[in-house]
């Protein structure tokens, strides 16, 4: 994130974003690439014991298996992170809405949900079962929010789809705990989950879900295209020759794949998806062809940089990643809605 | 509605006197509505109380409460009574009361249904900074309201700083991310704890009336026994309030009584956090439940009396509907509650068509 916030000036231009020439392409990916690496070094350095980078490589080292077990959630951090990121990016296109995020607007709740049921009430047990049951929520749990905001005159305004989110998650909450209070054991393995944690998953847990994520991605960057032409309003894209309702389709499957699986690797993670898109967007401009594969970038650059400093701003204890998202998350809402104004 | 004017005796008699009929007429029918309601709403409350202490999985008679508040010693039946259903039973009424207060009171200055201190944080807020209070500084006792009040006057603070003179939608979006913000609060001191006690996390996450100590029921009930009439004072102007700051204004009623009324009501809802956790959309339930039962009009006591059923009636099926679970108040609240909120938001006052009932 400090990588990428540095380059901020030079494209203050009052278009707002920079209209990058094909020139900058090596520097934004040299730059990307750079915060990716160094984001996963400090992961793997930083910690309750600081590690010797001489650590990483020599496996003979006494302090090597804390680098092999940062190295699991340093890795889960990179795709739990990348997923949200671009969830949220596609949700904001989609919706045309800056306030779209899949916690805020209750999809995150929809899978956990789902998964607490899957759990509970089929016993299940592997996260190969969990995924589906994520999936199913987090669709009905999107569709639901956006129907019910939908309702009236002035359709679905990013004011009312997030407070119809933010309902439903509340409400889902309830459902969620009050299945888990039946069954005590569940309770204890979701304690941390619920609060959205990468740490001591496991590489296992990571490459079940890895190709839901793949094919969500490679829907995504697809559709780069596909959000462009919606951005200029239903009856333009139309117009020139999209099939909306196809294009919708594409990357609501999209959306339900990353936000779902990255909720069921790591726990409902907010705002993550909200904060990433504004900074991309911020920096590159409003193409969706760049904002789109530098949200994923951005978006686990910031799902790893959070984690690294939860493990040493409040010590001894370790203040999960989902905290920490919310942490600098908070800000960032309420900056964009005092910016947003009246146009809500 | 009781009101009824009827065309044809006003044109055939003398006018004069028919009319002053027709206005005090008018006049009276909403205070003998109001009157009427508040008796039964009073009623209702009662019988939930009396439900709440006599039956569920202990049956007591009410010549053996009568003995046990007399302070004969029935075995087992006492410490029952006395430890677990009676403050139970008290704790959600005063609980309740204070949440319905506070919340019409929100959401009738704010003018906006969805202004209430559940949905905008402020019960989170509270609950955040008791529970860091109690876990982490190790206070007990008054502190730890003092510490609520200090949460939820915070909270309150920021999100109208952000929301600034516009309140409506500004506000409530900030409300929902101070509100997530909280939540995650909690969530942190929660794993910092050595011991996981989901019940109190419960209680500190979504609110809960069980195993309450007499000492905290007491100390809300006086908090109350202030709080309360001092309310109802500076709730005199509330109808011009209404109207909002402009109308109110000419109308004699400055920017400070609101305030006041405002700052009254988050001292309501901090102190009944402290005591029961933020019961979840008891504040923001009540208000419209109310409303819609008085013919469209703002009435706080209805609006007490409905909170207090509502926790009351809440409780008794969390503790005895759900076979062998006993879930918290706010649990049952929440899973009730929100459908209810996302079915005002689906055809409620953000579509434009201002319903009077559903306002």
């Amino acid at each position: 994130m400090a990588v990428l916030a540095h380059t901020r000036p030079e494209t203050s231009n009052p278009l707002g974003g920079g209209p990058r020439s094909r020139s900058a392409l090596p520097v934004s990916v040299a730059i990307t690439i750079a915060a990716l690496a160094g984001a996963g070094v400090l992961s793997l350095v930083v910690g309750a014991t600081w590690v010797p980078l001489a650590a990483i490589w020599d496996s003979s080292h006494p302090l090597h298996p804390v680098v092999e077990a940062r190295l699991e959630r340093t890795v889960l951090g990179f795709a739990v992170g990348g997923a949200l990121g671009l969830a949220g990016a596609l949700m904001q296109g989609l919706t045309r809405n800056p306030l779209a995020d899949p916690g805020i607007l209750g999809v995150n709740a929809g899978a956990t949900f789902a998964m607490v049921v899957g759990m509970t009430s089929f016993g299940l047990t592997a996260m190969s079962q969990f995924l589906p049951m994520a999936f199913v929520g987090a669709a009905l749990a999107a569709l639901l929010v956006h129907a019910i905001a939908s309702f009236g005159r002035d359709g679905a305004t990013p004011m009312k789809l997030a407070i119809t989110g933010a309902a439903l998650s509340a409400g889902l909450a309830s459902w969620t705990t009050g299945l888990l209070l039946a069954d005590r054991k569940t309770m204890e393995t979701f304690r941390f989950w619920q609060v959205g944690t990468i740490g001591g998953r496991g590489f296992d847990v990571l490459l079940t879900g890895l190709p839901f994520l793949v094919v969500g991605a490679l829907l995504a960057l697809a559709g780069a295209r596909l959000l462009n032409t919606l951005a200029l309003g239903e009856d333009l894209a139309r117009g020139l020759g999209r099939r909306t309702t196809r294009d919708r389709l594409v990357i609501g499957l999209a959306i339900v794949l990353l936000a779902g699986t990255a909720t069921a690797l790591a726990g409902p993670i907010a705002f993550v998806g909200l904060v990433v898109p504004h900074v991309v967007r911020g920096l590159a401009g409003p193409d969706y062809a760049r904002v789109l594969p530098l949200s994923m970038a951005a978006g686990a650059v910031l799902v790893v940089v959070a984690d690294t400093v939860g493990r040493i701003v409040l010590p001894p204890s370790e203040v999960q990643v989902g905290i920490m998202a919310a942490v600098v998350g908070v800000p960032v809402f309420i900056a964009l809605i005092r910016r947003t104004g009246r146009a809500l | 509605m009781t009101v009824t004017v009827d065309p044809g005796p006003v044109a055939t008699q003398t006018p004069t006197r028919d009319a002053v009929e027709v206005v005090r007429r008018a006049r009276r029918g909403p205070v003998r509505h109001r009157r009427r309601l508040v008796g039964g709403l009073a009623l209702v409350v009662a019988a939930a109380f009396a439900a709440r202490v006599l039956l569920g999985d202990y049956t007591v008679t009410i010549p053996d409460f009568l003995r046990i508040l007399g302070g004969e010693q029935i075995p087992g039946a006492t410490y029952i009574v006395m430890e677990s259903k009676l403050p139970r039973a008290v704790l959600a009424v005063l609980a309740g009361l204070a949440f319905g207060v506070g919340g019409a009171i929100f959401q009738t200055t704010l003018r906006n249904p969805l202004a209430s201190p559940d949905i905008v944080g402020v019960s989170l807020g509270a609950s955040a900074a008791a529970v860091s209070a109690i876990a982490l500084a190790g206070w007990t006792g008054w502190p730890v309201s003092a510490a609520a009040v200090a949460g939820a006057l915070g909270v309150a603070l920021v999100v109208r700083l952000v929301a600034g003179d516009h309140g409506g939608f500004r506000l409530v979006l900030a409300g929902i991310g101070m509100a997530a913000a909280m939540q995650s609060v909690i969530q942190y001191v929660f794993t910092r704890v050595d011991e996981y006690d989901v019940q109190l996390v419960l209680r500190w996450l979504t609110g809960s009336v069980n195993g309450v100590a007499w000492s905290s029921i007491g100390l809300f009930a006086t908090a109350l026994v202030v709080l309360l009439p001092a309310t109802a004072w500076a709730a005199r102007s509330l109808e011009v309030t209404e109207l909002g700051d402009d109308a109110a204004s000419g109308l004699g009623v400055g920017r400070g009584r609101t305030d006041l009324l405002m700052f009254l009501a988050v001292l309501l809802v901090a102190v009944a956090v402290a005591a029961a956790g933020p019961i979840a959309f008891v504040a923001f339930l009540s208000g419209p439940i109310a409303r819609a039962l008085n013919q469209g009009r703002t009435t706080l006591l209805a609006s007490g009396l409905v909170g207090a059923a509502i926790v009351l009636v809440g409780d008794y099926a969390g503790a005895y509907a759900f076979a062998d679970l006993n879930l918290p108040v706010g649990i049952v609240t929440g899973a009730f509650g929100a459908p209810f909120l996302l079915w005002l938001l689906a055809r409620g006052p953000l579509n434009g068509h201002r319903g009077r009932r559903a306002a």
